[in-house]
């Protein structure tokens, strides 16, 4: 670390007010001037916060945004999830490093171009795609990325880079810019009806809390990132709870496979998501906000900045909400840096603290000892938008959608091998069927539902619907086509992917993901045996014992598998003397040593 | 007199691999059993009667310690090949224990330390030579846990696996009953 970086981090820190729980801000804004956060970097970032400097390096470590060394003036993140691989993204990966003259998980030796893989950015629509220095390049070729390291290399800028081929609705936004596009293939009921900000909150602060919350349980709605706790309950668990500071948390960092619902509404319907947020302040008795939003959603920053600065002016934040005077609420924006599990309710809080993304032990729960230990109450984007449309048009509006256990809508994102991959806002009850023709899906060999921790469905389930009571999704609907090797390309991708997202604290997690990824290779090689297809589902129950869903879940795409496609598992088994592992290569096994002592012989 | 029909005997045999000999010490710590132990079964191949090769077919194998070399996995797999029923005894056999330990570092990284860099080394090797000979075993690139190599039939664990433990595991083999595997015997901390 040069001298100069001294007045920055100081700077930033100040900024910060010296505050260690912003310890994520800190290290965002720190790595946006410096480029990397090496150790010294960490050193002096701990003394100027007066913490241990292991506090702030388990930090650093745990989010993969984070970089230790510097990764290039242009940081290409590009997308290796299932749908990038259907796109070509294995080919637009081998044109990036044939051009920038280096490998993924490297830097070109000019230190202009940096390779690194990542999970699904939220794009599973326009893949394949790539965050380039936090800016979005969906629908990439191998020609577009020949010619982007082309361009960098030429002294481009990543505006110049990037061109004016703007996405539709508020993409194409002075302040956001960007080249994504939104697909709403289907405007439904909630999210995308017509909607005026402020409406709501007008109604809302006509009523008392306790009737506000009344309403919301009245309506029956429940949480939309996939789990379906009752949203009203949750309110007035946090209502109730003791204490004068309390929370309103918007979980934005949807990172489930295949979701990409979040990043639209937020385009699309900020004010909805704020006002919604400003509505539970208003029930519960919270005074601030926090959204929560995944880095790879950085790109919207200024923009949003610019809708709660707006919002305020209308008088829809701030002090004396609506002209109710003692109605104080204001947000904040938090950015995540890359960890899947910070999609848990704990997990995002403990990361909003500015600590390692890790679930805490429940309970207590977070509407009893939430954030800094406050009640704190975590809703999903969509949960938020779901809860305006109710005071805007009444429970009993809501209640006559969906189906018996599942009421209202939901916002669907349709990926994969299918005519029109976009958003589809139904209402629930819905069959597979049904979202396959309405997303021109033909041919197909099986559907995803719920990303990777939901459930790998075959044409025979096809006519269940999905709804809490049946088939549960946060949204993720990945369709897969006849063509794809669904062991290969689908669930060894989703096994890796947990095992690399597991925060490593519940040992079965930790061991669990990394032991069902080496069967799986040994099965997908031809080597696996039929014990190993019997033992995988039995570490099932173990698993169950993990802290968190993603832990409880991360089994799913093998389990689900076996039991669906069990013939795709038999199919690849070793034939032969069963009493034998045949995956022991004793001529690999001894290569290292024989070259070892071949370059040591006299 | 004619002799007493009494069912034959069984056959064990046993081999440390990748291990430091401590299952079988603590095989040796069920004391006085071993005089039951002798009057139920008759060892084979193994260093406690030091018949180094297999003379006949054995009903049970144990096996303590994984493989870290090529001469480990020929034993093993002569081992699966002459034994009825194969048991992986102690952490190591099953996980691959401390030999592991060097599975996270290259097999070169290991050598360069041991025989050229380290620091009781450094100036006795001036040739830096690795050692190679026709007689000496080739390291594997990790030490293997043995049911990577070669199916294993039932596992034992511990560090080393208790007396009781070996003992009443021998039995419930030779009878044919089950092993009634009580919590004790598996709970470590």
């Amino acid at each position: 670390m040069t001298a100069s970086a001294h007045p920055t981090i100081q700077s930033v820190i100040a900024r910060y007010a010296g505050d260690a729980t912003r310890l994520m801000d800190i290290l965002i804004d720190i790595q946006e001037a410096l480029g990397c956060l090496t150790h010294e970097t960490t050193a002096a970032i701990a003394k100027e916060l007066k913490v241990p400097q292991v506090t702030v390096e388990q930090t650093v470590s745990f989010y993969h945004f984070f970089a230790r060394e510097p990764r290039g003036a242009f940081v290409v993140y590009l997308n290796n999830s299932v749908v990038a691989q259907f796109h070509g993204g294995e080919e637009v990966a081998t044109a990036f490093e044939a051009a920038a003259g280096c490998r993924f998980g490297e830097v070109s030796a000019d230190g202009v171009v940096g390779l690194f893989h990542t999970a699904c950015i939220g794009m599973s629509d326009q893949e394949p795609a790539a965050l380039i220095n936090g800016q979005v390049f969906p629908s990439l070729t191998p020609d577009k990325a020949r010619a982007l390291v082309a361009g960098m290399r030429a002294g481009r800028t990543l505006e110049d880079l990037k061109g004016r081929d703007y996405g539709d609705g508020q993409n194409a936004h002075p302040l956001v810019r960007a080249l994504v596009h939104n697909h709403i293939r289907r405007r439904g009921l909630t999210v995308f009806a017509d909607y005026h900000p402020g409406e709501a909150l007008a109604k809302v602060t006509g009523l008392s809390s306790g009737e506000v919350i009344a309403e919301i349980k009245l309506a029956s709605v429940r949480g939309r990132g996939g789990a379906g706790f009752p949203t009203g309950m949750k309110w007035e668990f946090a209502r109730r709870a003791a204490g004068e500071t309390k929370y309103i948390f918007c979980n934005a960092d949807e990172g489930e496979p295949g979701t990409f619902k979040d990043r639209v509404i937020l385009t699309e319907r900020p004010q909805m998501v704020f006002e919604g947020m400003a509505m539970a302040a208003y029930a519960v008795g919270a005074q601030q906000g926090i959204l929560y939003v995944r880095n790879e959603y950085h790109y919207l920053r200024d923009y949003l900045e610019d809708v709660l600065a707006e919002m305020r002016a209308q008088h829809l934040l701030g002090e004396a909400i609506c002209g109710v005077a003692g109605f104080t609420f204001d947000i904040s924006i938090q950015y995540g840096a890359g960890a899947y599990v910070c999609g848990e309710e704990s997990a995002l809080i403990e990361s909003a603290e500015g600590k390692r993304g890790e679930p805490r032990d429940r309970p207590p729960f977070p509407v009893e000892k939430g954030y800094l230990q406050k009640p704190t109450v975590v809703n999903n984007v969509e949960t938020l938008c779901s809860a305006v449309q109710v005071m805007l048009k009444g429970p009993h509006w809501y209640n006559r959608l969906g189906t018996e256990q599942s009421k209202g809508t939901k916002v669907l994102c349709v990926s994969g091998d299918c005519e029109r991959p976009g958003i589809y806002e139904v209402e629930w009850g819905f069959s597979v069927n049904d979202i396959l023709a309405l997303a021109g899906a033909t041919a197909v060999q099986a559907v995803q539902v719920g990303g990777p921790s939901g459930a790998c469905i075959g044409p025979e389930e096809f006519e269940r619907v999905l709804a809490y009571e049946d088939l549960a999704t946060g949204g993720s609907f990945i369709v897969i086509g006849p063509q794809r090797d669904l062991l290969k390309d689908v669930v060894l991708n989703f096994t890796r992917f947990f095992r690399a997202e597991s925060c490593g604290s519940c040992v079965p997690c930790r061991a669990l993901t990394g032991m069902a990824q080496v069967v799986l290779e040994r099965i997908i090689d031809g080597k696996g045996t039929a014990e190993d297809v019997e033992r995988l589902p039995s570490w099932q129950a173990i698993m169950r014992y993990n802290r968190c869903g993603l832990g409880q879940t991360a089994l799913n795409p093998i389990t689900s598998t076996i039991n669906n496609f069990r013939s795709l598992y038999d199919g690849r088994l070793a034939r032969g003397n069963p009493r034998f592992v045949p995956s022991f290569d004793l001529a690999a096994a001894v290569q290292d040593y024989e070259a070892a002592v071949g370059a040591g012989k006299d | 007199m004619t002799a007493k029909a009494t069912p034959a005997k069984k056959v064990i045999a046993t081999t440390s691999l990748a291990g430091c000999f401590g299952c079988h010490m603590s095989l040796l710590d069920i004391d006085e059993r071993l005089f039951d132990l002798i009057e139920l079964v008759d060892f084979n191949k193994s260093p406690l009667d030091d018949i180094k090769e297999f003379t006949k077919e054995c009903d049970i194998g144990l096996v303590e310690g994984g493989c870290s070399n090529d001469e480990n996995v020929h034993v093993l797999t002569e081992f699966r090949k002459h034994c009825r029923t194969l048991v992986a005894v102690g952490e190591c056999a099953i996980m691959g224990g401390l030999p592991a330990l060097r599975n996270l570092m290259p097999l070169k990284d290991c050598l360069d330390e041991a025989y050229r860099n380290g620091p009781t080394v450094a100036d006795s090797n001036p040739q830096q030579i690795l050692p190679h000979d026709p007689d000496l075993p080739k390291l594997l690139d990790r030490v293997y846990p043995c049911h990577e190599v070669v199916s294993i039939d039932y596992f034992l664990p511990g560090c080393p696996p208790s007396a009781d433990l070996i003992w009443d595991a021998l039995v419930a083999l030779v009878s044919g009953n089950e092993l009634a595997l009580e919590y004790r015997t598996f709970k470590f901390d």
